[in-house]
């Protein structure tokens, strides 16, 4: 099968398609992890983007249900070096070009992925699009046309319906932006019950449901978008211990008075350092984020920064100095990449057991 | 500013040994250069004086000593440091340490362990210490135990089922040990290792043979901040050695949860542990379940760990030694990219392969099966965008004329032999799996026998249908392309497909179909990086920067293996900075992830490519030089000469056509004739008829040899008729050797002559004299500078004569010139047309950099215009004796005596003003016992036995009792000396009571397992007893002893001191 990933500067890469068939568009951008494709691609902050993996060999393990970080993907491509038909590991319950095309995603593959990574660093993420066939000018036109950098995707990707998971500690309220499985894995596996409201939800609904603490989630697009969301969060400090992951770090920033906007390239991947400058040690951490805070917009706003990322000194983690209420640009979930600050997990439950105890 | 270290010093890990090798070089030197950059005097000890760590411009002192506790306390005396780093020297610097510190040396000189911790250590190496960490921190350790009688044993593997592995305690090398699958197998092997056990014991242990075999390179700061480097996967499952195994980066067949959960384990794992710097950890993950164990833990930098900085880009020994000064790692910067941070996890964006290099084409005898025990001398790496394309490139790396996944030799195997092969894990395990597939095998059911995980056997049957494509298919471009990508070298295109050569050249130029270069840059392209790290792939981007300036490229010398060792990096190392010194861009092309040329901010840029000539013209195209340099990289780079030459290219130093000369025979003789300079009569022959007229001719004995080999490869000296026959049909492979030289054996001393020529002049730095008589390899016999026994008259001839070859065969650069004289005339052995093994001694005791004076006259300058004129240099008021290592405990059937075939892996100078005391220093750094009385045990040979009438009777003065064999004992007997008859059990008894402490034993045949004498070598190497198949060292070595029992001091001093400087 043929394939093409057209971008919006004009140049084109050929390849071979493999996945769904068809036409598709939108932001592209690269992950430098070295395994977790399905994770990736069933994330739901990337909704809207076609994701390049640097990563050449695609596939080796296979695919499995569990790894699932929604049940669909909201990505609008996968591009990569080479995809393996042969998997092979005990999990596999079968390959990614059969996976790509249950999830309807265009893939391509046999492109210099290494040329397209430098093409996004060098130039920021830009719009793209992916064909398995080959597209007229006027086509490729058209789809790029239909492509909106600015995408409120979280109203899409999240859920629409409140829903439970039930648990026996703390009561948790998620709202949910595009959550990813494993960040409600992580707070059952802490106990906690928790109650996932769509990215509307009002902080009164919300607190009516008596929660111990409320976890804003990840989620792809822009944090401006969620204005349901950062009016509630507004309502919630001094009130609850709140917790924000990615988006949810961003809304909260934007919550307390800050400000966020749009980087180059952005960070995805599973090796970047973040430093803890409570605990004065460092973190390799997951990513996957386009947008960021906004560190001078911080002054003022009784939020200090308490994590930076050792490459760019870019804010990673703010903390509010008189309310429990902390967030991170990273994911301490992980899925995938690297688990190493899931102590921030157990940050959340102390500060829920502070304030209960104080209650 | 992190620290007020003034002064530290350093310990080396000695001479090359299998298992530790030219990493430690590398990790070395990364360290002295790291530290350095902080102003801090560095104080070196290394015994290994082919290094390039041990160069007067790495390291402030440097005490080329032996590494023993004596030599190191008087080192730390005179010196104080204020600490030791004791992590880059491999296993050997890691005991020292742990010596010092256990005998109070440190605390008595208030000297800090830099980096590492005895703690850590200790908890890492001890078995049960290590079993207890792990219990603690809650992760999995193979279950084990220990019977000393079959009920105890039968119980455990009730409770733990099966497979076991059997270690009978207290016998040399695991012998009487297996692995059971069931009740029956595991009795039976059970009541045989409690008969074998000294102590009728047995150590059980779950065998995970069949798993996964995963290593991590964790980092680790004073802050406990830790990152994972790298992790590999190994091609071959638990069973073999990792320094035996293929071994892939980052892991394949690993999913995102089983990455992270063995990830998680090794920080857990060295944060427990508290070290500061490096540390490997080993897995063996179950295919089958997350069930995994923790193998071993090395808390230190390894071979892993070159590896992983190579594959990577992260220079894990530069930045272990910042974290030992106090740094931590996320105040550091990455040095690749050069702005972001130290703290980070490398992300690859290409496939890394090492396969290692192993000696069995010198080591006939042993056995080619892989196990527990390491094998491999050396290894090489390739880096391409897939696993096929990487595979195939690191085969030809291997060199030995593969040019693809194929061994002809396996070409008519059946299925059930090929399988056979499979199933028997030898070096060429890989070869019988394509070939298994070539002739219909399943992937299953290569599976089944070998465990090797579908996706790697996958990948090779992605390369042998491309083969089945390739032959059958006219050409075109698509097909051609599809090749190139995967990896396939032009030769075995053409030889698949024949397709027409210049047809196929044609195609390449019209679609310019050539490799585009990537860099190794750490973060996947992430960060805009500077490294000058490249390595070629069929891709559609070239992101190559290519300089204006006027370049240079050296050719390395590929993979560690006997006799063509880490000298001829240091050589290549030299030449790069001696290149960059003369203002040049010097670039290197090079394959050995252990080494210091491979290091990216060696050259000014560093192509990670094969040798093969393809790869390197492409280099060449690319980069267009002004020249190339051949002849640093020992034979592997001036084998490139010709095919280079004919390409058009501008060889810098020696031409072609010289090189031609020096080693063809004919031409070579007659040239030497034409000069008035004798050499041995010789003849070359084609078969055995030819060989047996040629000996006739000549006369008995004669030295016999393939032509066209290295390190002496199946070179022998042959006494008689009946010896030539067995050699000519057993000995040597006619099917693959076109030609045998056969020569007459001229008795007596080898003379070894490095000089650099600038086409008119000569400058010899220093002359080297063989201790052994002629018979004994260059590189396996003992040699000193200057020499000893010659006359005036003799050094002057040596001198007119090598200049006269240097200059007439129209040298530019080095030259090397082996004699043998014979009491009244010189004779030529061999001419190197190139650097040889001694140039970094030469270099290092004469205090002439002979590479870059080498490189300047290449460059055009004259000798006599140079700082060290021409002619013999004056010798140095010292001695500095060469003694070479033999890897003995890690082949144990290998019969190391001594021969013109070469089979030692490394070498330890001792250098002193008194050739008496250099020659004690040598031996001690050897690590042999020097005993200054006791028993001596002698068996001579028909040919050795009046030379060694004197020495025999010196070892008697000495205070030492004689017994000997039948023979020998006979014949001492009858000589007046007093001689005990030993043989069979007896003698084996009173060697493992230590009651003879030293034995000759001259050969008769050698390299027959079955021989008594083979038998009795190998019991010394177990005791550690010194065991001389040479009268002449057995004879030099008495000066060790009366050294010993003199009980003078001996002091220690470093290079600069002996040199005066």
């Amino acid at each position: 099968m043929y394939g093409a990933l057209y971008l919006e500067d004009g140049t084109v890469y050929e390849g071979k398609g493999f996945g769904y068939e068809g036409v598709s568009s939108g932001e592209l951008v690269f992950n430098t992890s070295m395994t977790g494709y399905q994770e990736i691609l069933t994330d739901p902050s990337y909704a809207g983007q076609v994701i390049t993996m640097t990563y050449p060999l695609i596939g080796n393990y296979g695919v499995n249900e569990t790894f699932n970080e929604a049940d669909k993907s909201y990505a609008k491509g996968m591009v990569v070096k080479a995809v393996s038909e042969n998997p092979s590991n005990f999990m596999s319950e079968g390959d990614f070009d059969k996976f790509l095309k249950k999830m309807k995603i265009v893939g391509v593959y046999g492109v210099d992925t290494r040329a397209v990574t430098k093409k996004i660093r060098d130039n920021g993420a830009m719009k793209c699009v992916i064909s398995s066939r080959k597209l007229t000018q006027a086509e490729i036109d058209k789809h790029m046309g239909t492509i909106k950098a600015e995408d409120d995707w979280m109203r899409v990707v999240g859920t629409q319906e409140v829903y439970e998971v039930p648990g026996e500690g703390f009561r948790v309220a998620l709202i949910d932006f595009g959550v990813k499985e494993n960040i409600i894995r992580n707070l059952q596996k802490r106990g906690c019950h928790v109650t996932v409201y769509p990215f509307n939800v009002t902080s009164e609904e919300v607190m009516a449901g008596n929660p111990d603490g409320v976890l804003l989630s990840n989620g792809p697009g822009d944090p401006k978008f969620a204005v349901e969301g950062i009016e509630a969060a507004k309502n919630f400090i001094g009130k609850i211990p709140m917790f924000g992951i990615c988006l949810g770090h961003q809304v909260i920033s934007l919550a307390i008075g800050g400000d966020t906007y749009k980087t180059k390239f952005g960070h995805r991947g599973g090796n970047h350092g973040v430093l803890d400058i409570d605990m004065n040690k460092s973190f390799i951490s997951s990513q996957n984020h386009g947008y960021a805070t906004e560190e001078k917009s911080l002054a003022g706003t009784g939020a200090r920064v308490n994590f930076i990322n050792l490459n760019d000194n870019t804010v990673e983690g703010i903390e509010m100095e008189k309310y429990p209420v902390f967030s991170v640009q990273f994911h301490p979930e992980g899925a995938p990449g690297p688990e190493d600050t899931t102590y921030l997990f157990d940050k959340f439950i102390k500060f829920m057991k502070e304030s209960k105890n104080e209650a | 500013m992190k620290h007020n270290i003034e002064k530290v010093m350093i310990i080396g890990s000695g001479p090359i040994i299998i298992g530790q090798a030219a990493e430690f070089d590398y990790s070395g030197t990364q360290a002295c250069k790291a530290i350095k950059e902080e102003g801090i005097e560095i104080v070196l000890l290394n015994s290994n004086p082919a290094t390039i760590m041990t160069d007067n411009n790495i390291a402030d002192k440097v005490y080329i000593e032996p590494l023993t506790v004596e030599v190191a306390e008087e080192i730390i005396k005179k010196e104080r440091p204020q600490g030791i780093l004791a992590g880059f020297g491999g296993q050997t610097a890691l005991n020292l340490a742990m010596e010092l510190e256990g005998q109070g040396i440190l605390d008595k000189y208030n000297v800090k362990l830099f980096g590492i911790n005895s703690e850590a250590i200790r908890r890492a190496e001890d078995r049960e210490e290590f079993k207890e960490l792990l219990e603690k921190l809650g992760e999995p350790v193979a279950i084990s135990g220990i019977a000393s009688s079959m009920d105890e044993c039968v119980k455990f593997a009730e409770t733990n089922g099966f497979p076991i592995i059997v270690r009978p305690a207290y016998t040399m090398g695991g012998t009487g040990g297996g692995i059971a699958d069931n009740m029956e197998d595991f009795k039976d092997i059970c009541s045989k290792g409690l008969i074998m056990s000294p102590i009728k014991q047995l150590l059980l242990e779950q065998s995970v043979a069949g798993w996964k075999e995963i290593e991590y390179e964790v980092m680790r700061d004073s802050k406990g901040n830790c990152i994972t480097v790298c992790n590999m996967e190994n091609f071959d499952p638990v069973g073999i050695h990792t320094g035996d195994s293929i071994v892939i980066a980052p892991s394949q067949t690993l999913t995102n949860y089983e990455y992270q959960m063995l990830r998680q384990s090794s920080l857990k794992i060295i944060d427990e542990l508290k070290i500061e710097g490096g540390c490997n950890v080993q897995f063996a993950l179950d295919p089958h379940s997350h069930n995994y164990i923790v193998i071993e833990v090395n808390p230190r930098v390894s071979r892993s760990s070159a590896l992983a900085s190579k594959a990577t880009g992260y220079p894990i020994a530069k930045i272990a030694a910042k974290i030992a000064l106090g740094y931590n790692l996320d105040e550091l910067k990455n040095y690749v990219t050069g702005y972001s941070s130290a703290f980070f996890e490398p992300a690859l964006d290409y496939v890394v392969m090492k396969i290692p290099k192993w000696p069995f084409d010198k080591f006939r005898s042993a056995s080619k099966k892989l196990g527990t025990q390491m094998k491999a001398t050396g290894e090489v790496m390739a880096i391409d965008r897939t696993f096929e394309a990487s595979l195939l490139k690191a085969i030809t790396c291997l060199e030995g004329g593969l040019s693809g996944l194929n061994l002809p030799a396996f070409k008519n195997l059946t299925k059930e032999e090929l399988v056979g092969k499979i199933k028997e894990c030898d070096d060429e395990r890989i070869f019988a799996i394509a070939q298994a597939m070539r002739i219909g095998v399943g992937i299953e059911e290569i599976h089944e026998v070998s465990k090797v995980d579908r996706w790697f056997l996958n990948g090779i049957k992605n390369i042998i249908d491309l083969e089945k494509e390739l032959s059958e298919n006219d050409l075109s471009h698509k097909i051609l392309e599809k090749a190139e990508t995967m990896g396939f070298t032009d030769d075995e295109i053409l030889r698949l497909s024949n397709w027409d050569k210049s047809e196929v050249d044609k195609m390449r130029q019209e679609k310019g179909m050539y490799p585009v270069y990537k860099m190794v840059d750490t973060c996947s392209g992430e960060f805009e990086a500077v490294t000058p790290y490249y390595y070629s792939c069929y891709e559609k981007e070239d992101e190559n920067i290519l300089s204006e300036d006027k370049k240079i490229v050296v050719i390395g010398s590929g993979p560690i293996r006997i006799g063509q060792g880490v000298e001829f990096d240091y050589c290549s190392v030299h030449g790069v900075w001696a290149i960059k010194e003369a203002g040049y861009q010097s670039i290197i092309i090079n394959n050995n992830p252990e080494t210091v040329s491979t290091d990216f901010d060696t050259s000014d840029k560093l192509y990670f490519e094969s040798l093969y000539i393809d790869d390197v013209l492409n280099v060449i195209r690319e980069e267009n030089p002004y020249g190339v340099i051949v002849q640093f990289g020992g034979q592997t780079s001036i084998n490139l000469a010709k095919r280079l030459e004919e390409s058009g290219v501008n060889i810098l130093g020696t031409k072609y056509e010289s090189i031609d000369l020096a080693e063809d025979r004919d031409k070579f003789r007659n040239f030497l004739e034409g000069l008035g300079i004798g050499s041995p009569e010789g003849y070359a022959a084609k078969n055995l008829e030819e060989s047996y007229a040629a000996a006739e001719k000549i006369g008995y004995p004669v030295v016999v040899r393939p032509s066209y080999v290295i390190g002496g490869r199946a070179m022998r000296v042959v006494h008689n008729k009946e010896s030539l026959t067995e050699y000519m049909t057993h000995a040597i492979d006619m099917s693959k050797e076109t030609t045998i030289l056969i020569d007459k054996y001229v008795y007596g001393t080898e003379i070894e002559v490095d000089a650099i020529c600038d086409g008119e002049d000569i400058l010899i730095p220093g002359i080297m004299e063989h201790i052994e008589k002629t018979g004994v390899h260059s590189g396996d016999s003992i040699t000193s500078y200057p020499t000893i026994s010659l006359s005036d008259e003799v050094i002057a001839e040596l001198v007119e004569s090598t200049r006269k070859i240097a200059v007439n065969i129209k040298t530019l650069g080095i030259i090397n010139i082996q004699y043998v004289f014979d009491g009244k005339k010189l004779y030529i052995i061999e001419v190197n047309p190139r650097a040889s093994r001694t140039v970094p001694i030469l270099s290092k005791v004469t205090g002439v950099p002979m590479v870059k004076v080498a490189v300047e006259t290449m460059l055009g300058k004259k000798l006599k215009d140079l700082e060290y004129g021409t002619g013999l240099r004056q010798n140095k008021n010292f001695y500095a004796v060469k003694l070479p290592v033999f890897s003995t405990e890690k082949l144990s059937d290998v019969d190391t005596f001594l021969s013109p075939e070469m089979k030692s892996t490394g070498e330890v100078l001792g250098v002193d003003q008194n050739f008496d005391i250099a020659v004690y220093k040598g031996f001690s750094a050897v690590g042999m016992k020097i005993p200054v009385d006791g028993k001596l045990y002698v068996s001579l040979n028909d040919v050795s036995k009046d030379m060694g009438l004197d020495t025999i009777k010196d070892y008697k003065e000495l205070g030492f009792s004689v017994c000997a064999s039948e023979g020998t004992a006979e014949y001492l007997n009858k000589n007046g000396i007093e001689a005990e008859y030993i043989q069979g059990e007896k003698l084996k008894e009173l060697i493992s009571d230590g009651v003879i402490n030293l034995i000759i034993n001259t050969p008769t045949i050698g390299d027959d397992r079955s021989r008594y004498g083979f038998g009795i070598r190998r019991k010394a190497s177990e005791y550690r007893i010194p065991a001389f198949t040479s009268i002449d060292t057995a004879s030099l070595f008495m000066k060790a002893i009366k050294v010993k029992k003199s009980n003078e001091p001996v002091t220690y001093n470093h290079m600069r001191y002996y040199l005066g400087l």
